[in-house]
């Protein structure tokens, strides 16, 4: 086992070297100049942008900027903001908030989505099948700021039940609101994804043995069909956390939520190089240290897979 | 001795022919069109109700898409301020927006846009993927291991992420249908050269591939006529269901500002224009919102029910 987690972090290096490259590329051949950007409608004086631009490295080559950015990552320094904020402090006070935001979601997508998978795959071709089944479609096919906003307007204008933005400190009763937009992207992929992985195992022999040794469908649903059913689906969810990262832009944009998605969003509309990169890189870092994660996972759901190479 | 005149001895009782199961040899007809996965597929396709619906809707945006002013007459920029966010009136059923333009019209004239996008997002999509992972599962070896890797890369970077970078570096009167189509699509091939990559190291190994390298075919030429023809049926599923992701994306990205400039009418502009004035005038927020998520809808009913009929094993779990 210690050798796979070896193995697989020594396959991340480059992938993470290759992400960095790329996407500190693209931002530093975006045009417009930051340094100006900062004044508004001021006019800097030639002596002033200089010595911002030297401040900032702006003079220097761009292998050399993305080398000097590489370096201060691996001692913790991710550069600061335009606004002359550590990126670093921005990570700490926005992280947790999406963190917890994701975190909420990903309760009430894993909740619903196998449990009503479950449901439609136990009674395959039953009423309630189709309908789950016709429910999802639905979902798939609404775009998330369709639902937020959709959401946010029967729920929080017209009824009241939620506040409609998100208040100081991002109380978790806020967060309920947004996190449910949040699942609604990914709790038909697992509805479906869980259903039809229940089909497959129910089918089973080792299924149809222990009902015929006399054990209880209470029993036999959790027990057997269940936890050889989630193999797909915990896959899914590692996967999905990684993008829920990003997918939260749009969602804590519409709602307010002071999380990185939102700084991200205006990182990137105010040509803030450094920032974005260094938002980017920690995502593609928990990308892939949550993928790892998950394989060594399945390791524990199926025992049949033995990492022993 | 020939057959017919062979007779058996005493105690010898061969049946009539027309008895024994030899006889389904003689039944196939040779005239028979042979059944291959396609045509199963077809078949299995015509049966069903939900692949006529989203083709009819296809139909349906495809010409609205293509002539806009067979439904509409009204001019998606021709706006008067005294109608903003006017409910509906005769002639302009769907009411205002709130620069008090016709919201009926834009979305109409906005379709084009969202179609237009879905499809050169998926040929370029299709193609990279083509390529790419067609090269690397056929050629394997240290092509592959290059060819992963930096699709690992490509994959690695969210791809809403990857086109708001993109995009910026746009000025907003640069950005244009082709643009956010390229922005979109550059970091979307990953997912298609992996299914591609996959099924094309398991067809390789068929009996069928063997057979053709033992008469000397060159490998390019196997590639082409043998592994190509049998391993295209799962990117022609992940295609399809990548039109609908395109036209989200694009829908996305001008909603949140850094997508297609206002002059191009998008329906994701006009719902992001709309979304200030959600608890005032909700319906010109809705309208739009509906017509993207029918439009989504059809191709991801098209993608799934092609899905359904090119795998068998779908075929059978129903």
């Amino acid at each position: 086992m210690a050798r796979y987690i070896f193995f697989r972090l020594l396959q991340a290096i480059p992938v993470l070297l290759g992400t960095t490259l790329l996407i500190y590329y693209m931002v530093f051949a975006m045009p417009g100049d930051p340094i100006l950007a900062l004044f508004g409608d001021k006019t800097p004086t030639a002596a002033q942008i200089e010595a911002l631009r030297e401040q900032y490295h702006l003079n220097e080559p761009f292998i050399m900027q993305y080398l000097r950015f590489l370096g201060g990552i691996f001692v913790g320094d991710l550069g600061t903001t335009y606004s002359g904020q550590p990126v670093i402090s921005v990570l700490q006070s926005t992280f947790p908030v999406t963190l917890r935001l994701a975190l909420l979601a990903l309760i009430i997508e894993t909740v619903f989505g196998i449990g009503l998978g479950l449901l439609s795959g136990l009674r395959k071709g039953g009423a309630s099948d189709n309908i789950i089944l016709a429910f999802s479609l639905l979902l798939i096919s609404l775009p998330i700021f369709v639902i937020a906003f959709v959401l946010q307007y029967l729920l929080s204008f017209q009824l009241g039940i939620f506040r409609a933005t998100v208040g100081e400190g991002a109380p978790w009763s806020d967060l309920m609101l947004p996190a449910i937009v949040l699942a609604t992207a990914s709790v038909a992929q697992i509805i479906r994804l869980a259903r039809t992985s229940v089909i497959e195992t129910a089918g089973q022999d080792f299924v149809r043995t222990a009902y015929g040794k006399g054990l209880s469908r209470g029993r036999v649903i959790p027990v057997h069909i269940l936890r050889n059913s989630l193999i797909p689906v915990v896959t899914y969810i590692g996967t999905d956390l990684g993008v829920m990262m990003v997918g939260a832009t749009v969602t804590e944009g519409i709602f307010n939520v002071p999380g990185v998605g939102r700084t991200l969003f205006q990182a990137i509309r105010q040509s803030e190089g450094p920032t974005v990169v260094s938002f980017v890189t920690v995502m593609v870092l928990l990308y892939l240290i949550l993928n790892l994660l998950i394989d060594l996972l399945y390791a524990v759901l199926d025992p049949r897979i033995r990492y022993v190479k | 001795m020939s057959n017919s005149n062979y007779t058996p001895g005493p105690g010898h009782y061969v049946a009539p022919l027309e008895d024994t199961p030899l006889a389904a040899v003689d039944a196939v007809s040779v005239d028979e069109k042979p059944s291959n996965l396609w045509t199963d597929a077809w078949q299995d396709l015509r049966g069903r109700v939900s692949f006529w619906i989203s083709l009819a809707l296809i139909l349906l945006v495809a010409v609205v898409a293509i002539f806009p002013q067979l439904f509409t007459s009204v001019a998606p920029d021709a706006c008067d301020l005294d109608n903003s966010n006017g409910g509906s009136e005769p002639g302009h059923l769907l009411g205002f927006t709130m620069q008090g333009c016709d919201v009926y019209s834009r979305i109409i004239h906005g379709t084009s846009t969202s179609v237009s996008v879905g499809l050169i997002v998926t040929v370029l999509v299709f193609t990279l993927g083509l390529v790419f992972g067609a090269i690397s599962g056929f050629y394997g070896g240290w092509v592959d291991s290059v060819l992963s890797r930096a699709g690992d890369i490509f994959f690695s970077i969210p791809y809403i992420l990857a086109a708001i970078v993109i995009m910026s570096q746009f000025k907003a009167e640069d950005r244009n249908v082709w643009v956010i189509s390229l922005a979109i699509g550059l970091f979307a091939w990953p997912s298609t050269a992996r299914v591609l990559r996959a099924e094309i190291i398991r067809v390789k190994q068929a009996d069928f591939i063997t057979s053709a390298k033992s008469i000397g075919l060159s490998n390019f030429k196997i590639l082409i006529r043998h592994v190509l023809p049998n391993s295209i049926a799962p990117v022609i599923v992940i295609t399809t269901l990548s039109l609908a992701g395109a036209i989200v994306a694009e829908a996305t990205l001008s909603y949140l500002g850094v997508g297609l400039p206002t002059t191009i009418m998008s329906w994701g502009n006009d719902i992001g224009a709309a979304q200030d004035n959600l608890r005032n005038s909700p319906m010109t927020l809705i309208y739009p919102s509906i017509a993207l998520s029918v439009t989504v809808l059809a191709f991801i009913m098209l993608g799934e029910a092609v899905r359904d009929a090119l795998d068998p094993k779908a075929r059978a779990r129903r």
